[in-house]
Order: C-alpha cells, then structure tokens, then sequence
C-alpha cells in the first residue's frame, strides 16, 4: 500500500481526534528531538540526552503500547485481563530468543549453536521449538503468533462458554501465574530462573551503540503510533461501536444478534499480538527477559496505568503508562519504602474518585460545577417557589 | 578378651536382673561406688567398670552410661561429685539436683576412647532391652532392628524369652529373623523368612532384597522352597508399602486441601456470598500470621497457650480491618466489581509494604508447640506428621463453626436475607449497611484465622498471601460460588490433585496442571461444581 491510499482513511481516522492528533505530534516530535540530542551534541552539552534517559523512555513507550493493548479490551469492550503480561512477556521471549541466537560462539561457553544455558544444563541439541529464531522475520513472525495463538486459543474457549466479568479475570490471573510457574522451569527450555540475557547485538548492530538504542527508540515511537493508530481504527468502526455495545450490555447485544464471542475474541487477539510487539521492543531496550515478567502483580500494573490514564480512552492509556512509570521510576529511587504504599493509593484513589482517570479529570470537575449550579438553580428556584 | 568380658557382664545383667528387687538398695550403693572408680580408672578399666556398671539394677544406670558415652559426665575437682552436663544444666549424677560449679575448670570430663564407645553402646542396648520399662524396651528393640548386623541372637533369644510385651516381642521377632536370614541352616533361613512375612521395616524389606538377589542361577532351582517363599513375601510387602505410599499421599493432599480450604472459607464469604473480589484476602492471612507472631513474642514461655490465644487475636485484627476496609472503600463500589478489584488490589499493596516497614521485609519466626511437631506411626512403612492432621481437623472445625453462624444465628440470617434480597431486607428493618460490613468482617477474620494456621506450615513474611491468593480464588470459583460445601469439596479435591500429580510430574507441574484444569473448567461449567440456580444467578 502507497501512501496516498492511505492517507484517506487516515485523515478521517484523526480529523475527530483532537486529542491523538496532539498525541501523535508529541511522538513524532520525541521520534526526532530524543535520538538527535543523543547523537549529535557532545556529552557534556546541555541540550545532550544520556542513552539511559533516551532507553527509560523507550521503555516508558512499550509501557505505552501496552496500556494502549489492555484499554482496547477492557476500555472499549469491558474484558479486564489479569494476564496481559503474559502477552508481553511472550512477545519478548520470542524477541529473546532472536537475540539468544545471535550471540552464537561469543557466549561463556562458545557453542555457536547452543545458548549458554542450554550448554549449562548438558542439552545436546536445540529444541524443536528453537528452531527458526536465528532468522530475524520469523522471529518477528512469532512475536505476534506466539501472544495471538495464546490469546485466540483461551479467548476462544472463554468467550464461548461465556465466562465474563470478574470471573474472566481471575482465569486470566490463573494463566499468567501458571505460565509464570511453567517459565520458572529449567526443562522447558527458556533459560529457567534466570530468562534470556547477555544479549549482543540485533540485525548485526551492536546493542551496546547509542546509533542502535536511538534505532530502537525510534521503533518503539512507531509501534506506538502505529498501535495507538489500529486501536483508534478499530474504536471508531463499526466494529468498535458494537464492542462498547457489549461493553455495556453484553446480553443486549448478544440478543441483537451480534456473535458477541467473535467480536471479543477479535479485539482480544489484537490486544495480545500488540502486547506482544510492545514486549518484543521492550526485551532489547532492558536487555534481559526473565520468568518474573509473568508475574501476576505486573499484569494488574497495567492494569492501573490504565485506570490512572483514564478507561476508554487511548491517550489516557498512553498518558497513564507514562505518568505512572516515571512516578515509579522516581519513587523506587529516592523513596524505596514509599513507592507500594504509592502505587496502593493510586488504585484505590483512582477507582474511587477518579473513574475516567487523569484525563477525565477535567471534564469530572466541569460536570460537578454544573451540577452545583444546577442545584443551586433548583434550590433558588423551589426558594422563590416557597414564596410564591 | 572383650568377647569374654562381654558374656561374663551378660551373665552377670542376667543374675542382677533376676534376683530382683532386694538387692536393688545395694545395687544403689555399689552404683556410687563403681561410678566414682570411673574417676580415677583407664580405658581398660573404664570398660569393666561400665560393665559392672551396666548389671546393676537400678534406673540410674541407663543415664548415667548414655551421659558417659555422649560425653557429659564429669566429676566435681573438690569433692568428686560426679556429674551430668547437659548445655548449662549441671546435675548430681544421683540425686539429680542441680549443682552449682562456679567456673569452668572446677569440673573435668571423663573421658571416652572408641573403643570404649563401641562397649558403651551394646551396653546400653543390653540395659534397654532389660528395662522395666516397656517404652524403653520398645525403643531399643527398634534400635536393635536398625542394627541387626551387629546383634547377637543370643541376646535377642533371651529378650525374647522374658519379653511379655506383644508390641515389643513383634520386633524382636523380626530382629530374630532378620539374624537367621543369615544363617548357614536352611531350616533356620526358612523359619526366618516366615517370621519376617508381612512386616513392613525398611530393613525387613531391603534384607529381604539382599537375599534373593544373593541367589545364583542355579541355587534358584536347588534352594526352590526359600527363594519362592523370599519373592513372594517380598511381593506382598512391596504391594503393601505401595499402598501406604497411596495412602500418605492421600493424607498430604488432603492436609494442603485443608490448608486451601482455610485460606478460601473467608474468600468464600466476601466473594461468593457478598459477590466483593477481596484482592486483600491474602493480606488478611498474612495479617493473622504475624498477629500469631506477636502474641508470640508477648508470651515467649507458652508456645502452646500463645496458639490458642492467637485464634481469637486473628479472628479480631484481620476482621477489624476488614470492616475498615468496607466502610472505608468497598462501601463506595458495590456494584462495581472490576474496580472493586483494583482497589482491594490496592491495599494489599499498602498492607504488604506496612508489614514490611514495621516487621521488615524478613520472614519471621514462629515456634511450634510441641504437641504440633513430630509424627505418629500407623504402620512401620507409614509415619504422619501430627501438624497435617491439626491443620485438618482445624480446617473442619472452622468450616462448620461457620456454617453454623450462617445457619443457627441472627446475624447468619441478616446476612442470607441481605444478600439474597437487599431492598426487602432492609426494608424489614435489616441495616444493611451494617450487615455488610460485618460479613465482611467475618470473611477476613476467618482469613486471619487461616494465617494462624499456615504460620504452622510455612514463613511468615509480607508475601505469605499473596501466594494464596490465587489458589483461593481458584478454590472459590471451582467449588462454586456462594457454596460452603462446594469450597470443601473443591479444596480437598485440588489439594488431593496436587499431590497426585506431584510423583508423577513433579511439584511445579502438578500445580501447572491443576490451574490449566481449573481454567479449562470454568470454560464447561462457568459457575463452578455447584452452582446456585435460579434468580442468584442472573445477579452475579
């Protein structure tokens, strides 16, 4: 598809979207101010941007995309999975894998074939299931299969037998910890305890360059355009009004004659396969993925950068993923003690008083002034009222 | 020499021992005695006199060469009082009254040499076995079927003839058996191997092993009658032990079905009766095991008393931050359970990190009382441990102490009225409000209840719930929601699945595969074993 195809669609995709419009400049913006600062002024400029600076915001846009992947389906379409990370962790072992591979004879134990671990743990060959990583595409092919198969296989199975609300999350929960404890196992394969690490390069350019980490960065911008762009896509088709639909009342729609499973299970593999993506970007930037990403508290991380970003809204979500991580990374470093009891008020402050999160704040403190205006209207009125 | 030495202090036991009570006062008399010559004599000499020693009959005796073979007799320099140290606790050898040596070069040890170990040792057995005392007997004829290599059939033969304890008599027969095994006569190989039929030792069994894979090819068909006779006994016991194992592994599964069943009642409370997904249950254990640990460190002398104390202290802390939690939160949610979700989620954020700044984030120890350690043995092939069957006993007790609260009491009935019909409940003057809270309350102090429990079992630290949470959650939903006899079922089946699973695919795997089948599960029959029918359902 050429350009020109595209742009027609596109422009009607951000002509009712004041706030993606905004949204995408800012990114576009990142996408070159970040890298150009870190390549081109000298490190001791001001204008210089450190590469750690330049990967904690890379890392802050997987975040991003995958905030944008779980307010697709619990925003738009009220499935609130507990098991996200597993997406994003799946699609950042495929990544590992890759990068595994590519390390060939450079490893502890020079073995061009084997990994290190596998060399470790006395396994003559490479199992079936690595076979086909050493190649860049099928890599890439796998980031989204491996999430999407997962997601269409349980999603399958779920949605039609209609387990839904909290019951769906905790069966989400259940996965990720099981797949947690499975990762967790030196048999199968996947480095164990440790995960996959040590990786050195990607494409044949080394991980360790600030040309690749910008590279990188400017990736990780463009998967979440492209992500927050697909999303949007499919929020305002024909497609997205009937997910809200089912959001809102899912027996009423199903009664309409909407195959309510099969819109669901759409929305939920597209959810995964761009966890997956997000996760995939994310493995090369921290340079290490373990069993620990499977872990059920990540899961529900999202989970609140979402919430605080404002459900149902897909810049909340990337607005969220930001303002929560960086609070994060601010609090873990100069509060240790104080980030959990953070983050613990942050749940219960924003389901309490902040249903529509950060973004809808605004329109939240609108609406109250109106109704206070309102109320003082009725009561001025039913006042005279008395008089009369 | 010492063979001979040896008959001459057994024929000597024996006269002692049966010429009874009147000589025991001079028995008592020469204890002190020969005990004092300890002080001053060789190894050699140390030997006989430990075997003069050893033929007197007096109950003193056994402690005092246990102390000398363990190296905790000494002897007073002034006075040459002898004496048993054990730790700081020094004792008058005789009397048994605490004695006080101000430094520690005023006593001096009697010292032992191998040789005179290896005596001391069959001494002890031989006085053992002769105790008066039955659960002295019991316990050295298990130690002579520990070491039956070393022991001889005279002794046992002998202890066998004057045993009148059935218990006892049992092992030393197999003891017996054991020796002639070994015996060049194939009459005695053959008695032998009927006396070892059917008893399920280890050390019956791998003896059992040892010979008949002694046979050669050809003594197979020349010695027909023993080698069939060995494989066949072996056989059954082998099927036996099989048994047992099936058996203990029951146990097992049931003992962590009864921990799942714990730690899921109260969650089968907030979640399934009042429908609130309480992401804090695994706090509130955690809440109930350190509340455990702190009546502990209030009361450090009763372990025991502490435990029981700690039930009701649980029961309150965890229920009244429960009630806090609902008035202060869930109050505003009900209605609303994915945000009830993540704000539950949220406090047992804040929870954990509050335990973690006041307790630090290391794991705490809390003691087990005594009657709650160790094991009981059914059969020799199966031992349990007594904490298991508490656990399980106590898991019981809870349940049905609750089903009774819901059933038989005023707030029971409040509680069932509300939540089957909120409007009309109130409307005949229930306060909900109140009632809610209360349940609320009620779940999360049985979940602190469950935290005494599992401080028995495992560490107490700041991630002691989370790693229940999940499994309650999967014990709820599977047994079915708002059902009490359904969270029983489903507890003690996942656990008794567990630990199925475990031999064949190992721990982390088995519990891989339960989750697997409790999600597949909800995909058949979304409402879990026991689902409520009719209007409750369009509710949930």
């Amino acid at each position: 598809m050429t350009r020109n195809d595209n742009m027609g669609p596109l422009t009607r995709l951000l002509m009712n979207d004041a706030q993606g419009r905004k949204l995408l400049m800012v990114l576009v913006a990142l996408a070159v101010i970040i890298p150009f600062c870190n390549l081109v002024f000298p490190q001791d400029s001001f204008f210089h941007i450190s590469t750690y600076t330049m990967t904690l915001l890379g890392k802050y846009l997987c975040y991003a995309l995958l905030a944008i992947a779980v307010d697709l389906i619990w925003g738009y379409c009220g499935i609130l999975s507990l098991g996200h990370g597993a997406f994003f962790a799946l699609g950042g072992y495929a990544m590992g894998m890759y990068l595994m591979r590519q390390i060939g004879d450079r490893g502890v134990y020079g073995n061009a074939e084997l990994p290190d671990f596998m060399v470790f743990l006395n396994w003559q060959e490479l199992p079936w299931y690595w076979f086909g990583f050493d190649q860049f595409w099928f890599a890439m092919l796998m980031v989204l299969l491996a999430p999407g198969i997962l997601a269409f296989v349980f999603g399958f199975l779920a949605f039609r037998s209609r387990v839904t609300g909290v019951y769906l999350s905790i069966i989400t929960q259940a996965m990720t910890y099981a797949l947690l404890l499975a990762f967790f196992r030196n048999d199968m394969g996947f480095g164990g305890n440790n995960g996959l690490t040590d990786f050195k390069d990607i494409l044949g350019y080394s991980l360790q360059s600030d040309n690749t980490r910008a590279a990188l960065f400017i990736a990780s911008v463009l998967a979440v355009i492209i992500g927050y762009l697909i999303s949007r896509f499919i929020v305002t088709s024909k497609l997205g009004r009937v997910l809200v639909a089912i959001r809102d009342a899912e027996s009423r729609a199903r009664f309409l004659g909407y195959r309510v499973e099969y819109y669901k299970l759409f929305v939920f593999v597209v959810s995964s396969m761009l966890a997956g993506v997000a996760g995939a970007l994310y493995v090369p930037q921290v340079g290490i993925i373990n069993p620990g990403e499977f872990a059920p508290i990540n899961s529900i991380e999202i989970i609140i950068w979402v919430a605080v970003g404002g459900r149902g809204s897909l810049y909340g979500a990337v607005i969220g993923a930001v303002l929560v991580n960086y609070a994060k990374t601010y609090f873990t470093g100069a509060f240790a003690e104080l980030w959990l009891f953070m983050l613990g008020g942050l749940f219960v402050l924003t389901t309490l008083w902040l249903p529509k999160g950060v973004v809808g704040l605004w329109a939240q403190i609108k609406e109250k002034q109106q109704i206070r205006k309102a109320g003082s209207a009725a009561a001025n009125a039913s006042a005279q009222g008395d008089v009369s | 020499m010492r063979m001979y030495c040896r008959q001459i202090f057994l024929a000597l036991a024996l006269l002692v021992s049966f010429t009874g009570q009147v000589l025991a006062a001079q028995d008592a008399d020469n204890l002190k005695a020969l005990t004092s010559q300890l002080i001053a004599a060789n190894y050699a000499e140390k030997e006989q006199l430990a075997g003069q020693i050893a033929a007197l009959d007096d109950e003193r005796v056994l402690p005092i060469l246990s102390a000398l073979l363990e190296g905790e007799l000494f002897y007073k320099k002034d006075d040459e009082q002898i004496l048993i140290v054990k730790g700081d606790a020094i004792n008058n050898a005789f009397s048994g009254d605490a004695v006080d040596v101000p430094g520690k070069r005023d006593k001096k040890k009697i010292g032992v040499n191998n040789s005179l170990r290896g005596e001391l040792r069959s001494l002890i057995a031989r006085a053992q076995i002769n105790s008066r005392k039955e659960s002295v007997r019991l316990d050295a004829a298990a130690n002579l079927l520990k070491n039956s290599a070393d022991v001889e059939l005279t002794l046992v033969n002998e202890a066998l003839a004057k045993e009148t304890s059935s218990d006892v008599k049992d092992i030393l027969s197999l003891v017996r058996g054991l020796i002639l095994l070994k015996s060049e006569d194939q009459a005695e190989r053959i008695t032998a191997l009927e006396l070892l039929d059917g008893s399920l030792y280890p050390e019956v069994r791998a003896s059992l092993n040892q010979f008949i894979s002694g046979f050669s090819e050809e003594e197979i068909k020349t010695r027909k009658t023993e080698y069939t006779a060995a494989t066949k006994s072996l056989a059954s016991i082998e099927t036996l032990v099989e048994m047992n194992g099936y058996i203990e592994n029951l146990y097992f599964g049931l003992a962590l079905g009864a921990v799942l069943l714990l730690a899921a009642i109260g969650l089968a409370i907030t979640f399934g009766v009042m429908g609130v997904i309480n992401m804090a249950h695994g706090e509130m254990i955690m809440l109930g095991a350190y509340t455990t640990y702190v009546v502990q460190q209030l009361m450090p002398d009763h372990t025991g008393l502490s435990l029981v104390v700690s039930i009701p202290a649980a029961f309150l802390v965890a229920g009244a931050v429960g009630v806090a939690i609902e008035r202060g939160v869930i109050r505003h949610l009900y209605g609303r359970p994915l945000e009830t979700l993540l704000a539950t989620f949220g406090i047992s954020l804040i929870l954990q990190q509050a335990v973690r700044s006041v307790f630090s984030p290391l794991n705490r120890e809390v003691a087990t009382p005594d009657w709650m350690a160790g094991t009981f043995m059914l059969n020799p092939a199966l031992e349990l441990t007594w904490n298991r069957l508490y656990i399980i006993i106590f898991s019981l007790l809870v349940l049905a102490t609750l089903a009774l609260v819901l059933k038989r009491t005023l707030f029971g009935l409040q509680m069932r009225a509300v939540t089957m019909n909120r409007p009309m409940a109130s409307s005949m003057g229930i306060r909900t409000g109140w009632v809610d809270a209360l349940t609320f309350g009620l779940g999360s102090g049985i979940a602190g209840i469950a935290g005494v429990a599992l401080s028995q079992l495992t560490n107490v630290g700041p991630n002691l719930g989370q790693a229940y949470i999940i499994d309650s959650f999967m014990v709820v939903v599977f047994g079915g929601v708002g059902n009490l006899w359904g969270t029983l079922v489903a507890a003690m089946s996942l656990g008794v699945a567990n630990k199925i699973f475990e031999p064949i695919a190992g721990a982390v795997l088995a519990k891989i595969l339960v989750l697997v089948f409790i999600i597949l599960f909800i995909q058949k029959r979304p409402r879990g074993l026991f689902a409520l029918k009719g209007r409750a359902v369009e509710n949930g």
